[in-house]
């Protein structure tokens, strides 16, 4: 009388258990060594270890500038956020309007135009970030011919460019998540809401938006991280100092050589990431239990 | 044709702002790029000049050849890798277990694809953490460059993938009831026999789905190819951020874009062809 998991089990039970140690020590060891290297009392990002420090974070001699003493890496993170807010902002609106066309509207062509949001997805970052800056280069151009010179400069490399450049893929995952919410939306509770006097915008507002809030957070958490992150498509649409994001300055700074600040960036990455994932899991899990 | 509009009003109001988003970020950008494929850089004429480029040079082939091998290789050892693992996961292990696995392994790709790419640099590198360890245990007594060499891109690869192949497949294993698994050990079926029969065959649409994914991710990579394979990476997506940044060439640049598109969507067609899959039953 053996359970399936006893079943299969019974080839071998350490062997399952060394494999997924092995697994864990490849995904998080790495990430691991990084975090604790942050802390070394040491001029280069290795060991042996010298004594815990704080100096990468926040020294201010010149051979050792801490992370919270560099004015462009700080920028950076300001841009970062700045551009992740603005993204996701607009990624959800997109999100929510295109769950109600996929959800709610028979239209000819749906399946097709389903079909196609998926494309910023499969594309390679590397082809849609080209493909959006020439495009952007073309109409900032034809702008600045018919209303002068700097009509177009919003759609030149920086900071809008970047966040437009961004919305092209986030919409897609927000679409994603947000459809799959509202086809579990019992769609009669908002016709009661109705049938009780309710104009269908306020029916909307009140019950399926409400309906919706899990969904939304987690793909506004989504968005917001996939934002701060994106590195193939971003580098060719920011320009100046005001859309260098944090992975624009990373891989700048990593083709000259590793700095212990670096250590200390990740760190900072690592503890925000977690908290923001973490928040988004628990958040997923309590919404199945609804 | 005003009454027609207004009676479909609420679909209007919905599929504006779709076709807005499609159309001027992704759809017109790319018919825009394959027109600038076919335009001479400087004379502004069309021309096929761009495409012949490619098909004459035989360091630009060969660049692309190396990078559509490597890809298709690492996809394979990121299958074999992940297979396993999603099977434990799924299957073996209790659920509260399985959650914490979860998020153990899906936490660490949330971070920035740079900070993973340079914790391996900070591993790999001459004075990095294995060459220090090595020298500790009395293994070698001077300091070793695991960084830019072929391997170490395929590791950074399948570190970075991974887990675009763990979550499909996890997913299709879900789908299988525990009890078919008992049926066919009942009728005399080993581990084997059960994997081969049963297991993968049921969770194939898994695997195809992770198999695309990674491969497009590989193909579509530069970071950490670029980081982790330095001047001898030779990845070819280096090729059109080089044509569109430092050449200023972006006619060219577009070609490169077009070819590397028509091969990942080809690869995606031909395997969904081959194993009689198609797209909607495995997304």
């Amino acid at each position: 009388m053996f359970t399936t998991k006893n079943k299969l089990k019974s080839v071998s039970y350490w062997f399952y258990y060394s494999y997924i140690v092995l697994i864990l020590l490849f995904t998080a060891g790495p990430l691991i060594v990084t975090f604790i290297l942050a802390f070394n009392n040491s001029d280069s990002a290795s060991f042996p270890w010298q004594g815990f420090t704080l100096d990468w974070f926040s020294s201010s001699t010149p051979d050792r500038v801490g992370l919270f003493n560099d004015p462009r890496m700080m920028m950076a993170v300001a841009t970062s956020i700045k551009v992740a807010v603005a993204v996701t902002v607009i990624s959800i609106v997109l999100g929510v309007n295109n769950a109600f066309l996929f959800v709610r509207e028979k239209f000819v062509g749906k399946e097709f135009l389903y079909m196609l949001m998926l494309g910023p997805l499969v594309v390679p970052g590397v082809v849609l970030g080209t493909s959006i800056l020439s495009f952007s280069h073309g109409i900032a151009n034809a702008l600045d011919n018919i209303l002068g010179a700097g009509a177009g400069t919003f759609l030149r490399p920086g900071f809008w460019l970047v966040v437009f450049g961004q919305v092209s893929f986030v919409a897609t995952t927000t679409t994603l998540v947000i459809t799959a919410r509202l086809r579990k939306f019992d769609e009669s509770l908002e016709e009661a809401a109705m049938d009780l006097g309710s104009t269908r915008t306020k029916a909307i507002m009140l019950i399926t938006l409400r309906f919706l809030v899990p969904a939304i957070v987690g793909a506004a958490i989504v968005a917001f991280l996939f934002s701060f992150e994106n590195f193939n498509t971003t580098y060719f649409l920011s320009g100046t100092t005001d859309s260098t994001t944090i992975p624009i300055i990373l891989y700048s700074r990593l083709r000259f050589g590793i700095s212990p600040e670096i250590n200390a960036v990740s760190v900072l990455l690592m503890i925000t990431t977690g908290i923001l994932g973490i928040f988004g899991f628990m958040f997923q899990k309590n919404d199945e239990t609804i | 044709m005003l009454a027609w509009f207004k009676k479909s009003r609420r679909l209007w109001i919905v599929l504006l702002p779709y076709l807005l988003w499609i159309g001027v970020l992704f759809v017109i950008p790319h018919i825009k790029l394959f027109g600038l494929s076919f335009i001479d850089y400087r004379s502004g004429d069309i021309t096929l000049k761009n495409y012949a480029k490619f098909f004459q040079s035989s360091l630009y082939r060969s660049v692309f050849l190396r990078t559509a091998m490597y890809s298709i290789i690492t996809t394979m050892l990121t299958l074999a890798i992940a297979f396993p693992t999603a099977f434990i996961i799924t299957k073996i292990l209790g659920a509260k277990m399985k959650a914490l696995l979860l998020l153990s392994i899906v936490l660490p790709y949330w971070i920035s694809e740079l900070i993973r790419t340079f914790a391996w640099m900070v591993l790999l590198r001459e004075t990095g953490v294995i060459s220090y360890l090595l020298q500790a245990v009395g293994i070698t007594t001077h300091n070793i460059e695991f960084l830019y060499r072929n391997s170490t891109i395929v590791v950074g690869l399948v570190y970075t993938s991974m887990l675009f192949m763990i979550i499909p497949i996890m997913n299709s294993l879900d789908s299988l009831d525990d009890s078919l698994i008992e049926a066919s050990y009942d009728l005399g079926g080993n581990f084997w026999s059960t994997m081969r029969e049963v297991i993968i065959p049921h969770s194939a649409p898994g695997i195809m789905v992770g198999s695309i994914m990674v491969f497009m991710l590989n193909l579509g990579n530069y970071v950490t190819v670029t980081l982790l394979g330095g001047k001898n990476s030779l990845w070819f997506t280096e090729n059109i951020y080089n044509q569109f940044i430092v050449r200023f060439n972006q006619n060219q640049g577009a070609a490169f874009g077009v070819i590397l598109l028509t091969f990942s969507v080809l690869v995606v067609w031909i395997t969904l062809k081959i194993t009689k899959q198609d797209m909607s039953g495995a997304m």
